[in-house]
C-alpha cells in the first residue's frame, strides 16, 4: 500500500510538469498581443508597451518565458498577473470560494443522485423511475448557460427565494442556488449510473444468496447491493470534483462569484499566461489528488482490491 | 484501510464539507436603513490616478478625489479644487489651489502633491496607462525612452534623459504653473481627467516610487475615504470624510460592489441589492422598462461608433463610393431594432457630448437614401463585394450583419461581415495591409473637447486613426484650433475641420452612445454623466 502511494506521488510530479508545460505552450501559441488584449480597444502608448514588455518578458522566446515562470513557481512565487496583482493573492481569494461551491454541489448531487438512483434502481419501470428518467433527460439536455440564468430569473428575481447573486463572501444560503445549478452538470449522469449499477447488482448471485439466507430487505439493499453499486459512482464523483472546479466558469459568472472559473476566463481573455497556468497548476494537483483518493477508496469499498 | 466502516467515514466527510461550506460568509448586505448606497462597477484594473483608464476605476476615484476641474451641464470646465486656472498665452497655465484641503491622512494638499503625481505618471518606465495625458506638458519627451532595436530585440531601452517634467514648476505651496510645449486653448478641460489628481507624500516610498500596498488603501483628497482596503473582485467601501471643505455629498458612504458580468448586476438591481447600474446590458434592455419602470433612465454618453475605410484599399479611394456606402445604411433602423433605442443614429463626426457639436454635419451623405446610393455606386464603379471586419468579442455581429443586409439591398452587391477573434487581431491585419474591407471602430472621449475626437481619430498619425486617413488641410485646422486664443475661436477652427471630414468621408459615422442606467427604489436624484459615472454629490437616499 505504502509503495503504491509513493509510486503514484512520483507519477503526479511528472504529470504536473507535463500539464503545466502544455498549458503554458498553448497559452503562448495563442498569444498575439496580451498588452492590447488587456487594454481593450484603447491605444497603448509606446513607453507603456516597452516597460510592460520588459517587466513580463514578453519579448523573449517561449522557453525563456517558461523558465522564468517555473523558476518562480518552484520558489513558491506565482508571479504577477498583467494587471500587476500577485497571482498568489488572487488564488488565496478565488480557491476557497470555488472549493466551497464545488463541495456543496458534490454533497447535494451525491445525496440526491444516490437516493434517487437507488430508489429507481429498485423500482425499475415504476412511476418514480419514469419520472426521474424524464427529469434527468431534461437536465441533461439543458446546457448550464441556459439553466443558470433561468434559475436566477425564476428563484432569484421573480420569486425572491434566494439572493440573485452570491458575491465574494456568500452565506451558505446564498451559495445554495449556484451549487444546485453547478451540480446539475453531473447530477443526471450520477443518478443514472447509480440506477444501472443497483439494478444490475440486484440480480447478482450474492444478493440472491443473501436473500435466501433470510436477511432483511433493508440489510440486503443497504449493505450488499449499495456497497458494490457505489464503486462506479465514487469514481464518477471523484472525477466530477475536478470537473466542477474548472467547469464553474458559467455559474460563477452568472452568480457573480469571483472564483477559479472566473479567473481562468479572465486570464484566457486577456492572454495572461502566468495567471492561467497558475490556476491550472492547482487544478491539476486537485485532479491528481482526488483521483488518488478515489483509487484508495476502492480498497475500502471492495475488499478484493489490494494495492501493492 | 478504513476497516469495515466506510459509511461512518462518508457521513463524517459530508459533515465536514457542509461545515466548510457553511462557515465563513457573514452578512454582506448593507443596512437598508443606513444612508449609504451600493453602486455596481467592474473590477478596476488600477486605482492609481495616472494608471486608471477604465470606467470602474474612474468611478471609485471620483469618490476618493476632489478634482481640479469638473464639467457643468454643458460640459464646460469649472474650478473645483482649484481656486483659479489662468493663462495669458494658453502656453503657461497657472493653477492656484483652494486653501484648507487635506488628504485623508491629514496631510495638507500642496502644489508638490500635484507635481509629484504627474511626474510619476509621465515617467515612461512607470508604464502608466494614462501617461499620454501629460504629452502636452513641456519635457514629456525626455521622460520617455526608445528601445534601440525595437520591441522584439534583445536590447533593453536606456533610461530616459530626465525624471521630472520641466513644464511643472512650484511657485508657492498653493500655486504651480504648467508649461505646455505648444499653446493649447483646451488645456483646462484636459485637467479634468482622473490622471490629474494629486497624490499625498505618503504615496511614495522614495521619490518617484509608489509605496507597496498604497494602491489597495489609496489616500485621496476627496469627500469620501476608503474604508478598509480594496477587496479585489469583491468590493471597495468608502465613507464620508468628516468636515470636508468642498462640496459635501448627501450620502454617508458608498459600497462599490464589483461585478464581473453586467447581467449578474442587473439581476441584483432588479432584486434591490444594487442601487445604481450605470450601464444596463443590451440583453436586459427589452425587459428593463417593465422591471424598473420610472427607474430606467437614459442620459447622453460620449461613445461614438463608426466604420473606417482603410486608405491602402484601392476599392474605396473614390470619395463617392464611400458616400454611397454611407447612404445605403439605415442608421435609425439599426439603433431601434438591434440596440432597442439604447444608442442614437449619428450624422456627425464628433459626439453631442462636446461643445461645438453640430447636428448632421455629414449632411446628405449620412441620410438613408438607397436610390441615390445605388446611382452613385454604379456611376463610380463601386466594387462588387464589400467586407466589414469587426472583433467578435465585442458583440458586434448583430449590427454588422444588419448593416451588410442593408448594403446588399440598396446597392445590390455582396456584403459580408467578418469577425476577428479580438480587436488586436483586427489591428494586426490592418497593419499588415491585408484586405479587411471596412473596419469597425469605436471611441470614448477622455475630455469633453471636439479636439479629443478630431485629433486621435482623424489627424495624420492620430492614436486611433487605424485606417490611415491624412489630410494636411484638416491637420492644420485642428492644430490652429488647439493653438487658438479662446475656446470660441478654437471651436470655430475645429468645426471648419469637421466640414473637411464631411467632404472626405474617411469614416461612416453610425451611432452615438447613451447611458442606459437604472436605480433601485432606495435612491433618488440619480445622474450619470458623459463619462458614465454616477454623480455622487447629487444622489440621495429616499427618506
Amino acid at each position: 500500500m505504502f509503495r503504491y502511494i509513493v509510486r503514484r506521488l512520483l507519477q503526479m510530479v511528472l504529470t504536473f510538469f507535463g500539464a503545466t508545460f502544455i498549458v503554458y505552450a498553448l497559452m503562448f501559441a495563442n498569444q498575439d498581443d496580451p498588452l492590447q488584449a488587456l487594454a481593450g480597444e484603447r491605444p497603448i502608448s509606446e513607453n507603456v508597451r516597452l516597460a510592460l514588455t520588459e517587466r513580463y518578458h514578453l519579448n523573449e522566446p517561449f522557453l525563456m518565458q517558461y523558465w522564468y515562470y517555473m523558476k518562480g513557481l518552484l520558489t513558491g512565487d506565482f508571479g504577477q498577473s498583467l494587471t500587476g496583482r500577485q497571482i498568489s493573492d488572487m488564488m488565496a481569494t478565488a480557491w476557497p470560494i470555488t472549493i466551497k461551491l464545488a463541495l456543496m454541489s458534490i454533497v447535494i448531487v451525491a445525496v440526491v443522485a444516490i437516493t434517487a438512483g437507488v430508489i429507481s434502481g429498485i423500482r425499475r419501470g415504476g412511476l418514480f423511475d419514469n419520472v426521474t428518467l424524464v427529469i434527468t433527460l431534461i437536465i441533461l439536455s439543458l446546457p448550464i448557460i441556459v439553466l443558470a440564468p433561468l434559475t436566477q430569473l425564476i428563484f432569484g428575481i421573480k420569486l425572491g427565494w434566494f439572493p440573485p447573486t452570491a458575491g465574494a463572501n456568500p452565506t451558505f444560503y446564498a451559495l445554495l442556488m449556484p451549487a444546485v445549478v453547478l451540480g446539475s452538470l453531473v447530477l443526471a449522469t450520477e443518478l443514472r449510473v447509480t440506477r444501472a449499477s443497483v439494478a444490475e447488482n440486484l440480480r447478482s448471485d450474492y444478493v440472491r444468496t443473501a436473500r435466501a439466507k433470510g436477511l432483511s430487505r433493508k440489510r440486503v439493499i443497504g449493505v450488499h447491493v449499495l456497497r458494490n453499486s457505489l464503486i462506479p459512482v465514487v469514481t464518477l464523483i471523484g472525477v466530477d470534483i475536478g470537473g466542477l472546479m474548472s467547469g464553474a466558469i458559467v455559474t460563477e459568472g452568472v452568480f457573480n462569484i469571483p472564483g477559479v472559473g472566473f479567473n481562468l476566463f479572465r486570464g484566457i481573455r486577456t492572454e495572461d499566461g502566468p495567471l492561467v497556468v497558475g490556476f491550472v497548476s492547482i487544478l491539476v494537483i486537485v485532479f491528481l489528488v482526488v483521483n488518488l483518493l478515489v483509487d484508495l477508496l476502492y480498497a475500502a469499498l471492495d475488499p478484493r482490491i489490494r494495492y501493492e | 484501510m478504513f476497516g469495515n466502516r466506510p459509511w461512518k467515514m462518508a457521513v463524517g466527510a459530508t459533515a465536514i464539507a457542509l461545515f466548510a461550506a457553511g462557515c465563513g460568509g457573514g452578512s454582506e448586505e448593507a443596512d437598508s436603513a443606513s444612508n449609504s448606497i451600493v453602486i455596481g462597477i467592474a473590477e478596476p484594473q488600477h486605482l492609481i490616478p495616472s494608471n486608471t483608464t477604465e470606467s470602474g476605476g474612474a468611478q471609485v476615484l471620483a469618490a476618493l478625489f476632489y478634482p481640479l476641474i469638473d464639467f457643468d451641464a454643458e460640459n464646460k470646465p469649472f474650478e473645483v479644487a482649484a481656486e483659479s486656472v489662468t493663462s495669458d498665452d494658453n502656453k503657461v497655465w497657472t493653477v492656484k489651489l483652494k486653501p484648507g484641503f487635506t488628504f485623508h491622512n491629514g496631510e495638507q494638499v500642496v502644489a508638490d502633491n500635484y507635481i509629484d503625481a504627474w511626474n510619476y505618471g509621465a515617467y515612461g518606465p512607470n508604464a502608466q496607462g494614462a501617461s499620454y495625458f501629460y504629452e502636452r506638458i513641456e519635457g514629456y519627451a525626455d521622460l520617455q525612452s526608445k528601445d534601440p532595436d525595437g520591441e522584439e530585440g534583445p536590447q533593453k531601452a536606456p533610461e530616459p534623459k530626465a525624471k521630472t517634467l520641466t513644464g511643472l514648476k512650484k511657485i508657492d505651496d498653493s500655486t504651480f504653473t504648467v508649461t505646455l510645449s505648444a499653446p493649447f486653448a483646451g488645456w483646462k478641460s484636459v485637467m479634468g481627467y482622473t490622471a490629474f489628481h494629486p497624490l499625498p507624500k505618503a504615496a511614495f516610498s522614495a521619490p518617484g516610487k509608489i509605496a507597496d500596498g498604497f494602491e489597495d488603501a489609496i489616500i485621496g483628497n476627496g469627500p469620501f475615504k476608503m474604508k478598509g482596503t480594496w477587496q479585489h473582485d469583491s468590493k471597495i467601501e468608502v465613507e464620508k470624510v468628516q468636515g470636508f471643505k468642498g462640496e459635501v455629498p448627501k450620502i454617508d458612504g458608498v459600497t462599490f460592489k464589483i461585478y464581473q458580468d453586467a447581467k449578474a448586476e442587473y439581476a441584483d438591481l432588479v432584486a434591490g441589492n444594487d442601487d445604481v447600474q450605470t450601464q444596463i446590458p443590451i440583453e436586459s434592455l427589452a425587459s428593463a422598462p417593465g422591471d424598473l419602470g420610472e427607474r430606467f433612465k437614459k442620459s447622453p454618453a460620449s461613445t461614438f461608433q463608426f466604420v473606417g475605410f482603410p486608405t491602402f484599399d484601392k476599392s474605396f479611394s473614390n470619395v463617392n463610393v464611400r458616400k454611397a456606402l454611407s447612404m445605403a445604411v439605415n442608421r435609425k433602423e439599426i439603433t431601434d431594432q438591434i440596440f432597442l433605442g439604447s444608442q442614437t443614429p449619428a450624422a456627425s463626426f464628433v459626439s453631442p457630448a462636446v461643445a461645438g457639436y453640430r447636428e448632421n454635419t455629414c449632411g446628405a451623405s449620412c441620410e438613408y437614401n438607397p436610390t441615390e446610393a445605388k446611382k452613385l455606386w454604379t456611376e463610380n464603379n463601386g466594387p462588387a463585394k464589400v467586407q466589414i471586419t469587426y472583433n467578435a468579442d465585442g458583440g458586434h455581429k448583430a449590427w454588422v450583419d444588419a448593416m451588410c443586409n442593408q448594403i446588399k439591398q440598396a446597392l445590390q452587391i455582396d456584403c459580408t461581415g467578418v469577425g476577428e477573434p479580438k480587436f488586436a487581431d483586427l489591428l494586426t491585419k490592418v497593419e499588415k495591409k491585408q484586405p479587411v474591407g471596412l473596419i469597425r471602430l469605436g471611441w470614448v472621449m477622455d475630455y469633453p473637447l471636439m479636439e479629443n475626437y478630431l485629433g486621435p481619430l482623424y489627424a495624420t498619425g492620430g492614436s486611433s486613426n487605424y485606417y490611415g486617413y491624412s489630410n494636411p488641410a484638416f491637420d492644420n485646422l485642428v492644430k490652429e484650433g488647439s493653438a487658438a486664443k479662446t475656446t470660441e475661436e478654437a471651436v470655430a477652427k475645429w468645426q471648419a475641420a469637421e466640414d473637411i471630414l464631411a467632404k472626405d468621408m474617411p469614416v461612416i459615422p453610425l451611432r452615438f452612445g447613451q447611458n442606459n442606467f437604472g436605480h433601485s427604489e432606495k435612491v433618488t436624484n440619480v445622474e450619470v454623466d458623459i463619462f458614465t459615472k454616477v454623480n455622487l454629490y447629487k444622489i440621495e437616499v429616499k427618506k
